[in-house]
Formats: C-alpha cells, sequence, structure tokens
C-alpha cells in the first residue's frame, strides 16, 4: 500500500505533536552543548506548518514535503532551519509528482534529504551532528525492502542508535565544537531531533 | 528569571516596537519578516551594507542602521540566526541599483541563512564573513572563529565607504581589509539567561571567570579565578597581540566593550589600562570606542577590539554617522 499526499500530512501533524512534546528535552540538549535554541526553534517550526497545513492541503506527497521545506526555511533559524529545510527540499525533488509513495520511493527521498545535508552543512559521520542519525537511516532504508511502514521503521531504528552513538563524540561542527573535549559525554540535539521525527514518521506509517 | 518582558515567545516583536517608537525618524520597523530598515531606504546608487543576527546582543545590529552605517538589519529570534526571508526582504527593501553586502558573523546558523539568502536574491549580493574572535584557536576542528566585536567597528568603517559611494567590489574588499586587521576576545563574570529557556546559560562561581567567552555564552579557552582588572585585561591583550600580530608602531583603534551587565565605571577602569597596557609596548591608539555596543543580554563581562588602522580606515571611521547607538559628525 503507497502512502499518500494525506498520509504525508498526517506524519507532519505527528512529528509537530513529537517536536511539542520533546521541546524541553531538546533545549536541555542544546543547552549543555550548544545554545539552548534547538527545541524552542523546531517548536516554532512545526507551530507554522502546522498552521500552514490548515490552511491548504499539498496535491501530492512531494507537495506537502515542499511545504515542509519553505515553512521550516522561513520560520527556523539557527543553523536547523536551513538544514532541515534542505533535507525536505530534496526529499521533495527526489519524489516529484507521484501520487503515492512506495517504500523504495522512501528510501529515495531520504537519501536524497542526507545528500541535501552534507551539501549544505558538510559534515560527515563522526562530526557529532544529525548525520550521524540520517547517515545509518539510509543505509538501513535503502536495505530494509517492502512497505513504507518497514523502511521507515528500519530508518527509524537505525536514526536512534546513530543519535545514542554522538554521546561519547568530540563536536567538530556548529556551536558544539567550541567546547573542544568538553562537548563529550553529550548526546547531540540535531541527532536526537532526526531519529525523533524519523520515529514520528514510522509510527504515523505504521498506523495508517 | 527576573526580566522587564510580557512574554519570553514576543519579546524581539515587542522590543522592535519600542525601537520603532523611539527612532521613527531614522529607521522603519516591518513585523513580517522582521526587518530594520533605515527611513530613507532605498538611498539610489549606494551599495546597501546588510546585516543581522540573533537578537540579544543590542544595540548590534539594529542600533546600528542608518545614515553612514548599514541599510538593514535583521534580528532573529534571541541568540538565533535570521532566516533567509528576513535577508531577502532587507535586499529588496534596500538595493537602491549597486547591489548589496552582508555582513555576516562567522556561526553555522548564521552562515547556513546568509548563504542561502545570497543564492536565492535576484540583485547582485555579495556577502562577507567576520571571524574576528581569537579565543577559538583550533579551527580545522571547530566551526572556525566566532564574529565578535570587529563585527561593530567593520559596519561601520564599510557604511562610511558606502556613503561616499565606493561600488560593491571597492566595499566588499575594504570589508575583507577589515577582518584582517581586527582581532577580539572578551571574558565573563557571570551568565546571561535567554529569555526562551529561563535559567542562566552556564554556572559560572562567584570567584570565576570565564576567558574567552562568546557572545551567547559559550565557553571560552579557560575559567580561572577572578583576577585584578590589569589581570582581566592581560588576559585579553596578550592573545589579541599575538594573534594578528600587531607591533610597536602600529596605530590601532581600541574598542573596549560591555557584556551589556558590566557599567562604565568598571569599563572605562579597563579601557584606562588597556591604553597604558598598549602604550608600554609602543602601539599607539589612534581612535576609540568605549561602551556595550555588541553584548550578551546581561552578562557581566567586558571584551576588547583591536584593529589596525591605515589612513583610509581612520577617515572612514571619523565620517559622519546618524544611527541610535552611534552618532557623530552630523
Amino acid at each position: 500500500m503507497g502512502c499518500t499526499a494525506a498520509d504525508v500530512v498526517a506524519a507532519l501533524r505527528a512529528a509537530a505533536a513529537v517536536v511539542q512534546e520533546h521541546r524541553d528535552e531538546l533545549v536541555r540538549l542544546d543547552q549543555a552543548i550548544g545554545d539552548a535554541d534547538h527545541g524552542e526553534n523546531l517548536r516554532r517550526g512545526f507551530t507554522a506548518l502546522l498552521s500552514r497545513l490548515d490552511a491548504e492541503e499539498p496535491a501530492s506527497p512531494g507537495k506537502a514535503l515542499k511545504l515542509v521545506a519553505t515553512t521550516l526555511i522561513s520560520t527556523v533559524g539557527g543553523a536547523a532551519g536551513p538544514l532541515y529545510g534542505t533535507a525536505f527540499l530534496r526529499a521533495s525533488a527526489a519524489v516529484g509528482d507521484a501520487a503515492e509513495l512506495d517504500g523504495e520511493a522512501v528510501a529515495r527521498a531520504l537519501q536524497a534529504a542526507l545528500e541535501g545535508v552534507v551539501a549544505r552543512g558538510k559534515a560527515v559521520v563522526g562530526d557529532k551532528t544529525m548525520v550521524d542519525a540520517l547517515t545509518p537511516a539510509v543505509t538501513a532504508a535503502a536495505s530494509a525492502e517492502g512497505s513504507v511502514a518497514g523502511v521507515l521503521s528500519a530508518a527509524a531504528d537505525a536514526a536512534a542508535e546513530g543519535a545514542e552513538s554522538t554521546v561519547p563524540m568530540v563536536a567538530r561542527k556548529g556551536r558544539a565544537s567550541y567546547l573542544g573535549e568538553r562537548s563529550a559525554g553529550h548526546l547531540d540535539p540535531g541527532a536526537r531531533s532526526t531519529a525523533l521525527l524519523l520515529r514520528a514518521f514510522a509510527d504515523a506509517a505504521a498506523g495508517a | 528569571m527576573k526580566k522587564i518582558i510580557n512574554d519570553p515567545e514576543t519579546v524581539v516583536r515587542d522590543a522592535l516596537r519600542g525601537m520603532q517608537a523611539a527612532h521613527s525618524d531614522l529607521l522603519t520597523v516591518h513585523l513580517d519578516p522582521a526587518v530594520v530598515v533605515r527611513a530613507d531606504a532605498p538611498v539610489r546608487g549606494k551599495v546597501a551594507i546588510i546585516s543581522g543576527g540573533g537578537a540579544g546582543h543590542e544595540p548590534l545590529h539594529g542600533g546600528f542602521v542608518g545614515r553612514g552605517m548599514l541599510d538593514a538589519a535583521c534580528p532573529g529570534a534571541v541568540f538565533t540566526s535570521p532566516t533567509p526571508d528576513q535577508v531577502l526582504a532587507a535586499v529588496e527593501r534596500t538595493d537602491g541599483g549597486a547591489g548589496a553586502l552582508l555582513i555576516v558573523k562567522n556561526y553555522t546558523g548564521d552562515v547556513l541563512n546568509f548563504e542561502t539568502a545570497g543564492e536565492l536574491a535576484e540583485s547582485e549580493v555579495r556577502s562577507v564573513v567576520i571571524d574576528d574572535d581569537v579565543a577559538v584557536k583550533d579551527s580545522l576542528y571547530t566551526a572556525g572563529r566566532r564574529g565578535v566585536g570587529g563585527t561593530v567597528l567593520l559596519e561601520k568603517i564599510v557604511g562610511a565607504a558606502a556613503d561616499r559611494g565606493d561600488d560593491l567590489a571597492a566595499c566588499e574588499a575594504l570589508a575583507r581589509r577589515v577582518v584582517g586587521s581586527v582581532r577580539s576576545m572578551g571574558l565573563a563574570l557571570t551568565s546571561c539567561t535567554v529569555p526562551h529557556v529561563g535559567s542562566p546559560s552556564f554556572e559560572l562561581a562567584d570567584d570565576e571567570m570565564e576567558v574567552g567567552i562568546g557572545i551567547h555564552g559559550e565557553p571560552g579557552r579557560r575559567r580561572v579565578p577572578v583576577g585584578s582588572a590589569t589581570e582581566m585585561v592581560a588576559e585579553l591583550l596578550d592573545p589579541i597581540l599575538e594573534d594578528l600580530p600587531f607591533a610597536a608602531g602600529d596605530r590601532v583603534l581600541l574598542f573596549t566593550n560591555s557584556m551589556g551587565g558590566t557599567p562604565l565605571i568598571e569599563l572605562y577602569l579597563a579601557h584606562g589600562i588597556a591604553e597604558q597596557l598598549l602604550a608600554d609596548r609602543g602601539i599607539t591608539v589612534e581612535r576609540r570606542l568605549v561602551g556595550p555596543y555588541i553584548t550578551s543580554l546581561e552578562m557581566q563581562g567586558m571584551s576588547l577590539t583591536l584593529l589596525r588602522l591605515d589612513d583610509e580606515m581612520i577617515s572612514l571611521w571619523d565620517a559622519p554617522v546618524h544611527t541610535p547607538a552611534l552618532r557623530w559628525g552630523v
């Protein structure tokens, strides 16, 4: 069974609820090694997304993803705005005008999202960023054949593990890098939010 | 948290409304998206000088909008870079046909958002990244040096060049020359509290100071016991002097800046010491700026910025400026 524009919108609403729920946790994580704004910035972006989704109904999964991109780019700020915005923009381009997405299309969209994030942020695995969550997610999605729910679930599991792997890392990108060795021992907030979003998408797909 | 605010969610907007009320002769505040624009923009034939960054560093950047400095400033949320649509709106409202120069402080978020805006803009846009904070040493393994106090001097000098009619390429070249000649470092005696967080950004004991602090409360080089004012000034000045390096015979602008919570009595005290230490090394202080110009909310602490001057920079520094926070020659 494919994933329609309505399914994507439902998953986005679920993601917005998860961001709201974890706002304080993300602020705390960012307070430890960054500038304490990640949770608030994402909450602002996803709140804006909810009102955009109330106002207009995207005609295709690709259009829905593009709406996320433009909303996040214009409301989030910080590094997360352009990075998540680019991720959703590339994912949108990767799925094109298809009315429904299958598991393979979702895996392709995740791959494109990762490429966009790397192109914009220039981070590599091991820098203690969202790339550490997204990279294993893309690999897992590519090898998980089958339904959208199956692909997203594999991606979400891998992203959670990838996020945890950032704990011992010394940050080499973003504001946490100013801490040097002192950044070790903390979960990276961007990797954590990436894992949260993928888990929300996976849960929404499983329930659909 | 005790602050004079109504709601952490609207603090930047509410402050911008007050700014509009206070300075309607100099600037116009647009709220959606948030951009502070000089009242007579666009100025025909003049290069537009645009900057921006997270709020919480006032008067930077909105307080420097006006003749002889910035054409527009894009305020983000507190300590959060502005978004590309704010920067695009600033370009559209101020481009008088000669293009726009974006002055970007070197933080990951600021660079990404300004870069995205530059790619989307229809006007001719160039950008210059300022990274004057010598506290960040290991640039290969970090996001690079941060943009701090040197930004104020850069905005003044390049703003004056645009005001006298320099074209975009000349403004950009001058900006790069200033970036190459300016170095800063700061220290904190207390933390600041970000309104939407509600608790101090970091803990610092009563007898400790953080040397090399960033303007968002990022950690510095080290945490040491609070010393005398002379020791504090030397802690900042020595790494600055070694870095460029500055040498005997140099002519400089010395900028002694409060992080927001340090009063002028302490700032002047520190400035006097810095002037003496520079004189001892044979460095001539030709121009100075003392006050809270790039702050970190209510943080107590200070930063020192040293700019190696040439004759052109001196004449541009002295040129008329008419903004809420800097005003002379008019």
